[in-house]
């Protein structure tokens, strides 16, 4: 049932509305509505059971074990969000003066020095609002940093085959065209196909490392080479950040510029899609094109000669922290949010990072790789299809369903199906393309070995059911709010909004 | 082991189950050359509660002062069932929902979100959201030009935020796309149509109305749609969703409506937050749904014909299209989507009007009660919404300090973007603001002149 459809028309909650008259004195007649937008009439109670209701309709990591590749489900810290949402936090304005948040800007800078530290990178933004954001802005300081030289004929980006869809998408987003190198048969980057690529037109080469085929990429320092002789810069695509965290750092494999999604590595919550954060770092050629704003302790070596001193504000009042803008960084690729990112969700990877400490960091990619490891050894004894499996798993590694769809039919959208009624929220499913039905099974750190074996035991199964009642497998899920959905009928039948006559 | 749970005992099994000496044996095809040290600027790990300790420490130190700015962020009371609801971590916790079966009650909610915001703005569908209203404008600019086709020109009036404008040039110059300012009449504070008449014949993409405007004034919205359709350009709304709960939505305007609307959601159960994290919406006429960016929702049923919910025109996402999809965005705001559809759920028509009306009241009520204090008059005749831009007889800075040393934020400083209003601030007074803070931000506004 819809909310709408528990609507009642006269139902009002008036505890949370204004005593206000709900009628506006002064406004021309012409520029004023008169018909009545479609929302709901409906109880505090009626709207609290509603949703409460559908969030039950949810598989999430506090009700499942969730091992999505390349999404890095980890446990989400309770602490984390409600230290974020402390009153003062959530009632300061974004255009407030900053002598009025000195709290907040403090975690800000503080994490920003985090970041720095465990990509080795020089300098960081924490301002992109997402991942793709983030690409946008490295990307963006690779143009702007060519043009700045002069360099005007850098026109291309080369991805690999293996990358996410975002990657290429970004480059043509920072009007770029976008070159495809294949991948090697142990899943690393053809170095034949990037000599071939390279060249004066090349502007960079975007690489997730590890890859998406869950393996480091063991020739990174030829490739940051070849890159960097043909003039291009190296963007580190920090996806699978988590993987490495503490253990090696982009800034030492070479990369001049990274991006990082804290709602993966750094634990923030994924929401049902967002908000996420997407920070990125810049090696030092890079440091004056980082986005706005930047978050800077003063004294300070960025802001430039002749900025305003944090001392000596517009208003004159003493701060130790505030935000550099167009005038200290007047090279930038300017501001990609109206204000400053996605603030609420930097402070939930502050408090995060805090409670890591340095020894956590280190944990992280050490338990991640452990579990993806132990998950890889045992599906691969089980006699599941593992992709690379002469390869030390990063933490996530791919299993190909293609030997079951060839002798029982099941396809890896079915097992995925399957699974859910076992109670495991699937893998991603056919990404990366290079795989033929592929699952790409990240586990995290945060999850335990009984919870892994589990999983083990549930794919086992299904396979058992592939063989013995293959409808069972084919029909599923059966136990979820609804079956298997008419994707075809949702695109050619746009039903996008519901109206009141059907 | 913070938020790791293994034993001793675990580790062991598992290491001899994959054969691996230790745990850093697991990492023996990164190049030793690459391994790194000690991480130096993190320090020890801080428990529950002496990271709690610290951040109320820090929170402690951002001050709560009585607050008059808006500039397009907004302090609005966000009913406590919102968060409390949207923070079950079944919603907090769950991904983007690819697994439909399993993501029922967040693409349900949704789909009920992509119903209020089309009806809110009068248009025909909606995503489910971008990052925040400004880079919303942008993803309208692009999407503009690609429907178009032939003309990569956009007017984007300088009543558009200048902090708006500033973000819509950093995404689409990148693109060859020219932004064109249209000036504002200085009487009124909205597009000077005269000078948007010198742009007719041209090659227009499109033209941004945005309504209301930065300076809370409100534009001809229907001469202007239509002059942008006569020029064969689209129409951008940009639009705060409270307002129009009052105010004729972007589908009404003039014959055949806005082609696109976007604006920031921030108003929506947003909490200010230092600026995010905010979203942006965005609703279009159904001939342009497939030139949309981000994600959306349909309607569909099951293999038992029982209706359900999911992910639909992927066609046009950057999982399936890469370099040609419509937008590179992944993540988008969902929680606050989330958040957004149970305020409005819970607000319901009468209350979202009733927010509207008493903001525009008690702006109404500052802007004449500030303009009894010497030298201080609004600076535009005309109708306003919930902002006013008002003038004063000294030097903006050293008067909103001054405001500030008394604990009120007296407004946002004009005097940056727009020179030539001289000594100007925007001033917002919300359905938050009592009476006796209006009488507070009068009394001390005459106290720092």
């Amino acid at each position: 049932m819809l909310i709408f459809e528990r609507s009642h028309p006269g139902r009002r909650n008036a505890a949370q509305a204004p005593h206000h008259a709900a009628v506006a004195k002064g406004i021309p007649a012409a520029l004023l509505r008169k018909d009545q937008p479609l929302l709901p009439e409906a109880s505090e109670m009626d709207v609290v059971r509603h949703y409460t209701g559908l969030s039950q309709k949810n598989f999430s990591i506090d009700t499942h074990f969730y091992p999505l590749g390349s999404c890095t489900m980890k446990y989400n810290p309770r602490a984390c969000n409600t230290l974020a949402m402390l009153p003062n936090f959530l009632a300061r304005h974004p255009l407030a003066p900053e002598s009025t948040g000195q709290g907040v800007l403090a975690c800000l800078y503080d994490l920003q020095e985090i970041l720095k530290d465990v990509t080795g990178m020089a300098g960081v933004s924490l301002m992109p609002m997402a991942g793709a954001q983030g690409e946008f802005a490295g990307i963006a300081m690779i143009r702007a940093y060519h043009e700045s030289r002069g360099d005007a004929a850098r026109s291309e980006i080369i991805v690999p085959d293996a990358a996410h869809g975002t990657n290429p998408a970004t480059a043509v987003m920072c009007g770029y065209t976008v070159k495809e190198i294949s991948t090697n048969a142990n899943g690393d980057v053809d170095l034949d196909a990037l000599r071939a690529a390279v060249g004066p037109q090349t502007a960079g080469l975007m690489l997730t490392n590890p890859s998406t085929l869950g393996v480091f990429e063991t020739q990174i320092q030829a490739i940051q080479k070849i890159i960097h002789e043909a003039g291009g810069l190296l963007y580190y695509d920090g996806a699978n950040l988590n993987a490495i965290l503490g253990k090696v750092k982009p800034g030492d494999m070479g990369f001049d510029v990274i991006h990082m999604n804290l709602h993966k590595t750094f634990s923030t919550p994924h929401g049902g899609g967002g908000p996420g954060a997407g920070a990125v770092g810049v090696a030092q050629r890079l440091l004056p094109f980082l986005p706005l704003p930047v978050v800077e302790r003063f004294p300070s070596p960025l802001a430039g000669e002749g900025a305003r001193r944090a001392g000596e504000g517009a208003s004159g009042e003493t701060v130790s922290y505030r935000y550099l803008t167009e005038q200290d960084l007047p090279q930038s690729i300017g501001h990609l949010s109206a204000f400053s990112g996605n603030i609420g969700i930097l402070l939930r990877a502050y408090v995060y990072a805090r409670m890591l400490g340095a020894e956590g960091m280190h944990r992280v990619a050490e338990f991640a790789t452990l579990n993806a490891n132990y998950l890889m050894a045992e599906l691969h004894k089980a006699g599941f299809t593992v992709a690379f499996p002469k390869r030390r798993a990063s933490h996530e590694f791919i299993v190909s369903i293609k030997p079951l769809k060839d002798a029982t039919g099941i396809s890896a959208m079915d097992v995925a199906k399957r699974l859910l009624d076992k109670g495991y929220h699937p893998p991603t499913t056919y990404f990366p393309m290079l795989v033929p039905e592929c699952l790409l099974i990240e586990p995290t750190e945060t999850e335990s070995k009984e919870v892994l074996d589990g999983f083990v035991n549930a794919l086992k199964e299904i396979r058992d059911e592939a063989y013995a009642t293959p409808e069972l497998v084919k029909g599923a899920p059966h136990t979820m709010p609804v079956r298997r959905l008419d994707d075809v009928k949702a695109a050619r039948e746009l039903d996008l909004t519901w109206k009141s006559n059907v | 082991m913070p938020f790791i749970p293994h034993t001793e005992q675990d580790i062991q099994s598992m290491l001899a189950s994959i054969g691996a000496a230790n745990i850093d044996a697991l990492f023996d095809e990164i190049p030793a050359a690459l391994r790194s040290g000690k991480l130096t600027a993190i320090g020890d790990g801080l428990n529950e509660m002496q990271v709690a300790r610290l951040m109320h420490e820090r929170a402690a130190q951002d001050s709560q002062p009585l607050n008059f700015i808006g500039a397009g962020a907004y302090e609005h009371h966000i009913p406590a069932a919102v968060w409390e609801i949207a923070t079950r971590g079944e919603f907090y916790t769950a991904y983007t929902p690819y697994q439909a079966e399993a993501s029922q009650g967040t693409l349900q909610t949704l789909y009920e979100y992509q119903t209020m915001i089309a009806s809110l703005t009068g248009m025909d569908a909606s995503n489910v959201s971008l990052y925040d209203g400004a880079s919303a404008l942008a993803e309208a600019i692009l999407m503009a030009v690609r429907a178009h086709k032939s003309s990569r020109r956009v007017l984007l009036p300088a009543t558009v935020s200048p902090l708006y404008r500033s973000v819509a040039h950093s995404i689409v110059k990148l693109q060859n796309i020219e932004l064109v300012e249209v000036p504002f009449d200085i009487a009124t504070g909205i597009i000077d149509m005269q000078a948007l008449q010198q742009h007719a014949g041209g090659d227009i993409a499109a033209l941004v109305i945005p309504q209301p405007n930065f300076f809370g004034a409100l534009e001809d919205v229907d001469a202007l749609t239509a002059w942008a359709h006569a020029q064969g350009a689209l129409a951008i709304a940009l639009v705060n969703p409270l307002t129009l709960a009052l105010l004729k939505a972007p589908g009404q305007w003039a014959e055949k409506g806005a082609d696109i609307a976007v604006g920031d959601g921030q108003p929506l159960g947003a909490p200010l937050s230092s600026g995010g994290p905010y979203f942006g919406f965005m609703c279009c006429k159904q001939a342009l749904v497939r030139q949309m960016p981000g994600r959306i929702i349909g309607r569909t049923v099951d293999l038992d014909g029982k209706p359900g919910f999911t992910l639909t025109l992927q066609a046009r996402e950057q999982h399936i299209r890469r370099a040609k999809a419509t937008s590179n965005i992944c993540s988008n705001q969902g929680l606050m989507v989330t958040a957004a559809t149970i305020h409005m759920a819970l607000l319901g028509v009468d209350g979202l009007r009733r927010v509207a009306a008493a903001a525009h009241a008690n702006t109404a009520a500052l802007a004449e009660q500030a303009g009894g204090i010497a030298g201080v008059k609004c600076l535009f005749v005309g109708a306003h919404f919930h902002e006013v831009a008002l003038q004063l007889p000294k030097q903006v800075a050293q008067v909103l300090d001054k405001m500030r040393a008394q604990g009120v934020l007296g407004g946002y400083d004009l005097s940056a973007h727009y020179p030539q209003l001289g000594n100007a601030i925007l001033v917002c007074a919300t359905e938050t603001k009592t009476t006796a803070d209006l009488q507070r931000y009068v009394d001390t506004l005459q106290h720092s002149l």
